[in-house]
């Protein structure tokens, strides 16, 4: 899902700048008020980044025949809200940016778009319908995750349909493309992400019912 | 169920992970395809801007990657580990179980 450096125009680069800017900021201020409020719950904030710096550095071989990587987005999404998870993907896409010239930072801004934003708000969505529709919490992660990660790279592949459309189909024929390159690789490794997210928040938890997980991974109960 | 189903979707894990290098492949990275599609279909496209710093090698570059899943992984383990800890302290000396809400 890195858009590498240099490879969007530079108006779409400023714009997904401006588009992803007051998340981040407002994640910001999110995580002030957590750490203020819930002490209890830095551990596992500091978790859900750390879940992230993982998931996202493991390259993993698809069906595709070509190799991508998880997010781990949806994990702190899920337990925090998905508004913490801008600015902790951020650190995540500046570590690669700069150290691995994966990403760059003229693209910081789409690509935290996708992986920052996009991914953690869809799987928050998907968490909270199916707790809605009476899915097990075990169940709602998965699918959480898993339909998160999969936003991510949808996204990536829309952002650059965006920016190279297709001569002749234009941008729906060029969402086809490098939807073909991004999201179909990405299927088995969302099932991944979201079969690891369960069993890292099964780690987290500890030996406590599937219901009240949540609420001692937040810092609301003990 | 807690341990075994921890057990079986690791087990789930690893298969889709390995299924996929039995099929074959060339395994190029995603990222790196859909900027060779760019490339084809712009001819004369030449990006503009570059990264600040590249690993030198391929070597420096996994040394990079492992060291960033090691970072990550370590936070986990540790919190994991306090978490455990601390439930078995709190457990015991006040008599409370963990799971005494609601």
């Amino acid at each position: 899902m890195h858009i590498m450096e240099g490879y969007l125009p530079a108006s779409h680069a400023i714009g997904w700048y401006a588009v992803s800017a007051p998340f981040f900021v407002a994640g910001a201020l999110k995580i002030r008020k957590i750490v203020a409020e819930r002490p209890e719950a830095r551990m596992t904030l500091a978790a859900s980044g750390a879940f992230a710096f993982v998931l996202s550095a493991l390259k993993i071989p698809s069906v595709t025949g070509s190799c991508s990587h998880p997010t781990g987005t949806g994990l702190g999404a899920i337990i925090f809200g998905p508004s913490v998870m801008a600015v902790l993907g951020v650190i995540v896409l500046l570590f690669q940016a700069l150290l691995l010239a994966h990403g760059g930072l003229t693209t910081l801004g789409a690509n935290a778009f996708s992986m920052a934003i996009v991914g953690p708000w869809v799987a928050w969505g998907i968490w909270k319908l199916g707790r809605g529709v009476g899915l097990s919490v075990a169940f709602s992660v998965f699918f959480a995750a898993m339909l998160g990660d999969l936003a991510t790279y949808v996204t990536t592949a829309l952002q650059l349909a965006l920016a190279y459309p297709d001569p002749a189909s234009g941008f729906i024929g060029a969402a086809v493309k490098f939807g073909s390159i991004f999201a179909f690789t990405q299927v088995p490794l969302a099932i991944v992400e979201g079969l690891l997210t369960v069993i890292v928040m099964d780690a987290l938890a500890g030996k406590v019912p599937d219901d009240q997980k949540l609420r001692i991974l937040a810092g609301e109960a003990r | 169920m807690g341990k075994n189903r921890t057990l079986w979707l690791l087990l789930a894990v690893v298969v889709l992970a390995v299924v996929p290098l039995l099929m074959g492949g060339e395994f190029g990275g995603a990222d790196g395809a859909a900027a060779e599609l760019i490339e084809a279909e712009n001819p004369g496209f030449v990006p503009w801007a570059n990264p600040l710093w590249e690993p030198p090698s391929g070597e420096i570059e996994s040394l990079l990657f492992a060291l960033q899943a090691a970072i990550g992984a370590f936070v986990i383990g540790y919190v994991v580990g306090r978490r455990h800890e601390r439930s078995k302290t709190t457990q015991k000396p006040e008599g409370r179980a963990v799971s005494d809400a609601a």
